[in-house]
């Protein structure tokens, strides 16, 4: 499979934090979300991508180029921080967009606008945090690029703006040379539309695995601390003793209940598995 | 046509849309030769993943259901009706042995049997 964004060593160190990654590669027509905890990594790993962080260690390749600038056309951006000055209007930002980029689909720029009842002639400052999430959106799909990348696009949005931006994503990817890669901590958005999750935790990626296997694979035990002594540690990938129970995150479901069928085991939601990776006890 | 996933089902998401689907070809509401959602459309429409939808259609393809036309589309195969469902009788015979065999070693009795079934059937 061709990939769209591929590193390779990057490193980066910082007084207190290191960037470690040793393989990334987020293939071509695919939606990937990278998870992890607030501070794991998620923005700096996107800011490099973009080469907004310098300077580091290691190789990130973007359509098989390592020229960014050359990518630049291609790639569609929604940033966790605004970029867009307070006192444009969408109309204001249609003309900046149009002369800076030869693909700027005014047509499509406005309909979307209608679709989601931005006013094209107020100042953003006039706008809510929901709307100007929409507009950046917008204005990333508007040039038509063959990467989105979105680093918590869908936060501060509420669950039907969520639904109508995550549609939004669905129609992009109907072109099969799409790609989206996307951060978040809101992960039921994933566990529907994406097709791989990369976890990122302390500077370091933990897995990348199709988003179906997890669900499907992946199961959370809850035994008592009697029945948590026989089960063999081999089994689980890790635990968290709570009060009254003892919490297991178990990666295959079917052989784990093969040889314990004494314990009740349950689908996993990816917060969950989240929670339990970063807390867990390995 | 009409799709009803459930996500707090055990089953996986792409065996509910291919069982559907095929469900849907054997009762010939969808017809030989007809063309299917292309896999993207599928997964828009059904708020899943491509992967999943893909792994659906693979699946329908496997057991002779569909064809996947690179470039043109997923369509209704033709199939042998009588066969298909000879396969599925097949099935429910070696699920049923493995209910005998167990029902057996534990003394359960026929009728036993029968009436978990009944009340089974009549829930479902």
């Amino acid at each position: 499979m061709e990939n769209v964004i591929c590193i390779e060593n990057l490193e980066k160190k910082y007084d207190n934090f290191t960037l470690k990654i040793n393989h990334l590669e987020v293939p071509k027509g695919m939606i990937m979300g990278f998870i992890g905890e607030n501070g794991a990594g998620k923005t700096t790993t996107i800011k490099a991508i973009l080469d907004i962080i310098k300077n580091y260690k290691g190789e990130i390749k973007l359509f098989d180029s390592v020229n960014k600038e050359k990518a630049k056309e291609d790639i569609g951006v929604v940033l966790d921080e605004a970029f867009f000055p307070e006192i444009l209007s969408p109309k204001d930002i249609n003309m900046v967009m149009k002369s800076s980029y030869k693909n700027w689909d005014q047509e499509m720029f406005y309909k979307y606008l209608k679709q989601f009842n931005l006013p094209e002639k107020s100042q953003i400052k006039t706008f809510s945090k929901g709307m100007r999430k929409k507009l950046e959106i917008i204005t990333a799909l508007a040039h038509h690029p063959k990467l989105l990348i979105l680093d918590e696009a869908t936060s501060g949005l509420d669950p039907v703006g969520r639904r109508e931006v995550l549609d939004l994503f669905q129609e992009f990817m109907q072109k099969e040379e799409n790609t989206i890669f996307l951060s978040t901590h809101i992960t039921t958005d994933l566990e529907h539309i994406a097709d791989y999750i990369t976890f990122i935790d302390k500077g370091e990626i933990i897995f990348t695995k199709m988003t179906s296997e997890l669900l499907e694979d992946y199961g959370i035990v809850k035994s008592s601390r009697e029945e948590f002594k026989s089960i063999d540690k081999k089994d689980i990938v890790c635990y968290i003793e709570e009060k009254y129970d003892v919490e297991m995150l178990v990666s295959n479901k079917k052989s784990f209940k093969k040889k314990y069928d004494f314990v009740s085991i349950d689908k996993v939601s990816l917060e969950e598995l989240m929670v339990l990776m970063i807390k867990g006890v390995k | 046509m009409e799709i009803i996933i459930s996500n707090s089902s055990e089953i996986p998401i792409y065996e509910q849309i291919a069982g559907q689907i095929k469900s849907k070809i054997l009762s010939f509401e969808l017809k030989e030769k007809e063309l299917l959602p292309s896999i993207r459309s599928l997964a828009k429409d059904l708020r899943c993943s491509v992967i999943t939808t893909k792994k659906a259609y693979e699946e329908l393809e496997k057991d002779g259901f569909v064809s996947m036309v690179p470039g043109r589309g997923v369509y209704v195969s033709k199939i042998n009706r009588e066969l298909a469902l000879e396969e599925e009788r097949k099935k429910i015979e070696d699920l049923m042995e493995e209910i005998i065999v167990i029902a057996k070693t534990n003394n359960i009795l026929e009728s036993e049997l029968k009436e978990i079934f009944s009340i089974l059937w009549e829930a479902k």
